[in-house]
């Protein structure tokens, strides 16, 4: 129960969730609702790790990995762009079908590695800086660091580019951004599968670094739909997004520590006398996010802020009226 | 007007437009769902095909070990049972646009509810069968309900995503039934409890084969007749009545339905709970019709299959019936497959598909003759 | 003429939309600095036409020339690449972003970093330069829509457009600022910029256009007629094809007791700013009151009170002599509120729905409709087709959806649905906007005949020949309070208030 430990291993973790919430913050930033978040991560899950274990090149399985759940999210695009169908069923139907593909193609790959596959680090000096050092930057994996780039990148994209800029646009106001000779079904497939691939990336994190194998839906345990949630208490915004997904990540850390020790603050520890209680445990995170949620919505009720004024809804030209 | 618009190319002598369809005939959405699942079919074997199955095969054996002769149909329609009310619980709750993605959670919680009463002896084992199958039916679906309410009331009051919670409370639902088999009710340490009394069995068809032979070994339970009645209730309730026409005002234009005096909150609320209900009906009917104690692992994912199957009923609680049938069917035969997620990978592919096809009900393609510039077709 | 002359020619322009023949051979040409105004009424193609012109739309047939050069447009980019550029009636802005990043929106600049001070500057001087004052750092959300416009002329501006298309730019404008507008306007034109001004309205057309172009259904009735060699009844005549009689033979009557009494109603809009400030305002029977105003000064709040449809921070509602502040909506139902609202179509209609079940959804939870818990459908069906009947509602059956109903008939629904009900207080929202002239004469004399069988009116609308036709007492709206009362036609003391000027009581 060494609080270094746990915010170490929940930055760890938390990169998992970093990298799908990002994705899903650019998808929803044009004004897609992509639900299919934890079928791009089993499918990029599975294709990293098969990959890896197949060619022992890890960054190649990153990169396939990006590439298949790319794909997939683009059929998504597809489905709610051009031909406006729900974006809500769809993102579901998404959800299946990643699933159901890497349940399929990844049968065999049961076999966990021991090892992770990816590079270690420690970054020398920065280690060293009291308390920050061995959380941020002592034995991470090369992940790890790659979302500590991401995040500021993300953001300052975002924030303060003209692309950025008309990526805000599309997600507000489509017909003024058409008006203004933005394509706009081409960004919004662009963000989409940008969306799609830091999923994808996201799942390979889990089976190449973090929880190294592939476990059929275990891999991913529901994390996909955690980053949903955690972009709305993010209020679409990449360093809430940090936030939320490194507590989240230390939290599962925490519900594994918080069963062993005998005694936990001078008292028994109960979740060690009574082994059971660990299935409350395991309820924590999803509790949790419900909790994260209702926090980011009643923000949202309180601001009159929220989401982009276009998610979700399809964008027809000339439904102005003629 | 003489047209004076220069043709630097050869243009072909008909343009395709696509355009937006105005009026859709009847027969055109039948067709079109049809067409979905055959195509979903065909991506399905070739799938299979790459991975090394033999779809032919595969299909052939489905069919067979589904619907080949009574006894493998009988059991189908065992898998049916609880996919007709998860399937009802969907189309209720997507009817007004709620999104319960939570089926599968408060499946369990029905069953948990359900097991409940037995487990803890509050029925005790003396108490007759109607009687102690009642109370495990109202536990079981006021625990569904509960389950419901909870994601309900959060997007009634607070505009939280329905989606997320819902699915939230599937995991924690799961653990919740995890820690009573493990830990409270648990059989000489195995991850199931005790089998429950008689009285707290569903009747079957088998039950009956001294009196029909033709009965015999045939798993066929009491739950279907719950499903169907389910079903009827709630065709009644969207299609007759006046809660019905609210629950349908709001799916289409809350908006509307506030500006009419409807109450959206209030309607939030009850369909969700409505909707959870069904979901633990189908536990209660599981539990009660088929393993007959609790354990871990209760379903296969029906409350998910029972999202595919609302939607491919177009939400028509009677239309559940049959697609849950075929469902069932899927399931049954499917868990022979190698591998092992192809029912799952088929039932995907299967809802893509339909949503992809719904785009030819909004549009059509017209294909116009260009005789000649400036003139039209 | 020499064709260095035109800015524009458009020859023989075909658009079609399904079932619908937009643009039906369509000829147009355009001078350089000059203002040219499309004259038609809702519906005649003139939106159309120019949506062509500026890219959004690509014509079936026919073709464009600028200053004597073919073009062909694939997207508003490219529109604007030769020029052209078109300010809609829904104004293309983004809200949370500011009027620097909005006149940037869309162009290759700046290359990648957005150094936003730079470029606020810049703004700010391109405003100074065309008489436009802007602040560029303001959210546009924050901004009035007389400033918004000034951001979408702008915005045009910075891209070096020579045409400017406007689509009724003057809607949402009050009298002051619609000359303002045409002052700027005028400025352009002398720069040698040229304009074209759709518009519905005679007198504006009037008053700024150099030659003016009719269309009546897709076809050009009138083309480049000066203005001064034309006259209001020749207007009117090419627009709708007959000579309009406007005569709606209203006749006085003594209205009876106070049906709608507001006791100083105030109330916040959806951004939490204070929309309605201590109105007070009394609709009695038989009297039709109309408030003026230009949109956005809380008429729709109003309404929305009135109904039972958003909450009183303050003051009290009541319908005859019952409060009924703050009470749900089915309460103002129950005692006889009818509301034909603003928005048919997002907020008066279910869309996929037929029209039976859009033509009960007041009265469904009473007989003969509602039987015990459930709905008797015959009963509903032999319903939806007498009023079917009875407003003359056009559509193939009553199981047809709504949404594929014309504006006119879609409005006819919810007449037949508001009207039906026999109500003792009919909150009329805009009701002839978007409709041809004939669609408008009959909501006109149905809001008629209901204050002659007594009931009373409100109606809000942004028509001021409407309001002044129809009413018998008319409150100007502005800011949220009640500008002043006046019961003579005077289109200049009501233009004041419309605009915070002198407040005048009585009448």
């Amino acid at each position: 129960m060494d609080p270094i430990i746990i915010l170490q291993a929940g930055v760890a973790s938390g990169t998992v969730l970093l990298f799908a919430t990002l994705g899903e913050i650019f998808a929803e930033r044009a004004g897609v609702l992509n639900l299919g978040v934890e079928g791009m991560m089993l499918i990029g899950a599975m294709s990293a790790f098969g990959v890896t274990v197949a060619t022992g090149n890890g960054g190649l399985g990153l990169v396939v990995a990006m590439l298949m759940a790319g794909a997939l999210s683009l059929l998504h695009g597809l489905v709610t762009i051009h031909f406006q169908a729900d974006q809500v069923v769809s993102g579901l139907a998404l959800t299946f079908l990643g699933v159901g593909l890497s349940l399929v193609f990844g049968e065999g790959l049961n076999k966990a590695g021991a090892i992770s596959l990816l590079p270690i680090y420690t970054v020398p000096g920065l280690s060293a800086i009291p308390f920050l050092g061995p959380i941020l930057f002592t034995k991470q994996s090369v992940m790890v660091y790659l979302g500590y780039l991401l995040l500021p990148a993300a953001w300052f994209y975002i924030n303060h580019t003209r692309p950025g800029m008309h990526l805000r646009a599309v997600g507000e106001n489509p017909t003024a951004a058409d008006a203004m000779g933005l394509n706009v079904y081409r960004l919004r497939y662009l963000y989409v599968c940008v969306g799609g691939m830091l999923a994808g990336l996201a799942g390979g994190t889990i089976s190449l670094a973090i929880s190294p194998g592939w476990f059929s839906e275990l891999t991913t345990g529901g994390q996909g739909w955690i980053a949903i949630g955690l972009v709305i208490f993010a209020q679409w915004d990449p360093w809430r997004a940090a936030f939320g997904s490194y507590a989240f990540g230390a939290l599962r850390r925490l519900i594994l520590d918080i069963q062993g020790p005998t005694t936990l603050f001078g008292f028994a520890n109960p979740f060690y006398y009574n082994p059971y209680w660990g299935f409350f445990l395991q309820m924590l995170p999803y509790a949790f996010t419900i909790f994260v949620l209702i926090i980011g919505s009643r923000e949202a009720l309180r601001k009159r802020l929220g989401a982009p004024a276009a998610l979700g809804i399809p964008y027809v030209r000339g439904e102005r009226g003629i | 007007m003489t047209p004076t618009a220069s043709r630097r190319n050869y243009q072909l002598p008909f343009t395709i437009r696509i355009e937006p369809r105005l009026n859709v005939p009847r027969w055109l959405a039948p067709l079109v769902s049809v067409g979905a699942i055959v195509v979903a079919l065909l991506l399905g074997a070739v799938v299979l095909k790459l991975v090394g199955g033999d779809p032919l095969a595969a299909y052939a054996h489905i069919g067979r070990a589904a619907f080949g002769d009574i006894g493998v149909f009988s059991d189908t329609l065992v898998k049916a049972t609880p996919l007709i009310m998860v399937g009802l619980a969907c189309s209720v709750a997507f009817r007004m646009k709620l999104w319960n993605i939570g089926a599968e959670g408060q499946f369990y919680m029905g069953a948990l509810g359900a097991s409940a009463v037995i487990l803890s002896g509050l029925v005790p084992e003396t108490a007759s069968r109607p009687v102690t199958i009642a109370v495990m039916l109202v536990a079981g679906m006021l625990c569904g309900a509960a389950w419901g309410l909870i994601p309900g009331w959060l997007k009634a009051q607070l505009r939280v995503n329905e989606i997320i919670t819902t699915l939230m409370m599937n995991y924690i639902a799961v653990a919740l039934v995890n820690f009573f088999v493990f830990a409270v009710w648990s059989e000489g340490g195995f991850q199931m409890s005790k089998t429950f009394q008689k009285a707290a069995w569903l009747p079957r068809l088998a039950d009956y084969a001294k009196e029909f032979t033709a009965f015999r070994g045939l798993t066929t339970h009491f739950g279907l007749v719950f499903g169907v009645l389910a079903a009827v209730v709630a065709w009644y309730i969207l299609y007759r009545s006046l809660w019905g026409y609210e629950i349908r005002l709001i799916g289409d234009n809350a908006r509307a339905a506030e500006y009419a005096g409807i109450n959206i909150t209030r309607n939030t609320v009850l369909v969700m709970m409505l909707s959870g209900a069904l979901a633990g009906l189908a536990g209660v009917s599981e539990i009660a019709g088929v393993v007959h104690r609790l354990q871990t692992s209760i379903s296969p994912g029906y409350g998910f299959t029972g999202i595919i199957i609302a939607w491919l009923a177009k939400l028509n609680p009677l239309v559940v019936i049959p697609v849950s049938i075929l469902f069932g069917g899927l399931i049954l035969a499917g868990r022979e497959i190698q591998p092992s997620g192809v029912p799952r990978l088929i039932q995907g592919i299967i809802l893509f598909m339909l949503i992809a096809s719904e785009v030819l009900l909004r549009y059509r393609i017209r294909i116009v003759r260009t005789a000649a510039v400036g003139t039209e077709a | 003429m020499a064709d260095s002359f035109l800015a524009v020619e458009m020859r023989g322009i075909v658009k079609r939309f399904p079932g619908v023949l937009a643009n039906d051979h369509v000829d147009f040409d355009l001078r350089a600095g000059e203002i040219h105004a499309l004259l038609g009424e809702n519906g005649a193609g003139k939106s159309t036409l120019m949506s062509v012109l500026a890219g959004l739309y690509k014509p079936e047939a026919g073709a464009i020339l600028v200053h004597g050069q073919p073009a062909q447009f694939n997207s508003p980019r490219d529109a604007i690449a030769r020029g052209l550029g078109m300010i809609h009636q829904h104004f293309t802005l983004v809200p949370s972003q500011t009027v620097t990043e909005n006149i940037l929106l869309g162009l290759d600049e700046p290359r990648f970093l957005m150094r936003l001070p730079n470029y606020d500057k810049r703004m700010a001087e391109l405003g100074t330069r065309f008489g436009l004052q802007i602040t560029p750092q303001a959210k546009v959300w924050q901004l009035t829509v007389g400033e918004q416009q000034r951001v979408e002329i702008l915005k045009m501006l910075y891209r070096g457009v020579q045409v400017l298309i406007m689509d009724e730019p003057t809607a949402v404008l009050a009298p002051q600022e619609i000359e303002e507008l045409f002052k700027t306007l005028r400025a352009m034109a002398g720069e040698g910029k040229s304009i074209v001004f759709i518009s519905h309205k005679l007198n504006e057309v009037m008053a700024i256009a150099d030659r003016i172009t009719v269309l009546r259904h897709g076809r050009v009735t009138a083309a480049g007629l000066r203005s001064a060699d034309t006259s209001k009844a020749e207007l009117a005549k090419l627009m709708v094809g007959r000579t309009v009689l406007f005569d709606l033979d209203k006749k006085p009557q003594a209205p009876g007791e106070a049906v709608l009494t507001l006791d100083g109603v105030c109330a916040d809009n959806d951004k939490g700013r204070p929309a309605l400030r201590n109105v007070s305002l009394a609709v009695r029977a038989g009297e039709i009151v109309g408030v003026a105003g230009v949109a956005g000064n809380g008429q729709s709040e109003l309404a929305e009170v009135i109904t039972g449809l958003r909450h009183c921070t303050a003051g009290r509602v009541l319908v005859q002599g019952e409060d009924i502040t703050n009470r749900p909506a089915r309460l103002a139902i129950h005692k006889g509120v009818a509301h034909v609202p603003e928005d048919r179509a997002h907020v008066g209609s279910a869309p996929n729905l037929s029209i039976t079940d859009n033509v009960i959804m007041k009265s469904y939870r009473h007989p003969p409709l509602a039987k015990g818990g459930s709905l008797d459908r015959s009963a509903a069906r032999r319903n939806a087709e007498r009023l079917k009947e009875e407003y003359a509602i056009l559509a193939p059956s009553v199981d047809t959806p709504v949404r594929l109903l014309s504006g006119g008939n879609l409005q006819r629904v919810i007449l037949a649905r508001e009207l039906s009900a026999k109500p003792q207080l009919l909150i009329a929202m805009q009701p002839t906007r978007g409709l041809d002239v004939g669609a408008i004469e009959g909501v006109q004399r149905l809001l008629l005949t209901q204050r002659e069988a007594g009931a009373a009116v409100l109606l809000v609308s942004e028509e001021l020949e409407e309001i002044f036709a129809l009413s018998d007492r008319i409150v100007v709206l502005y800011e949220g309070e009640i500008a002043g009362e006046i019961t003579e036609h005077d289109p200049e003391a009501i233009g004041l208030m419309m605009t915070g000027g002198k407040r005048r009581t009585g009448g």
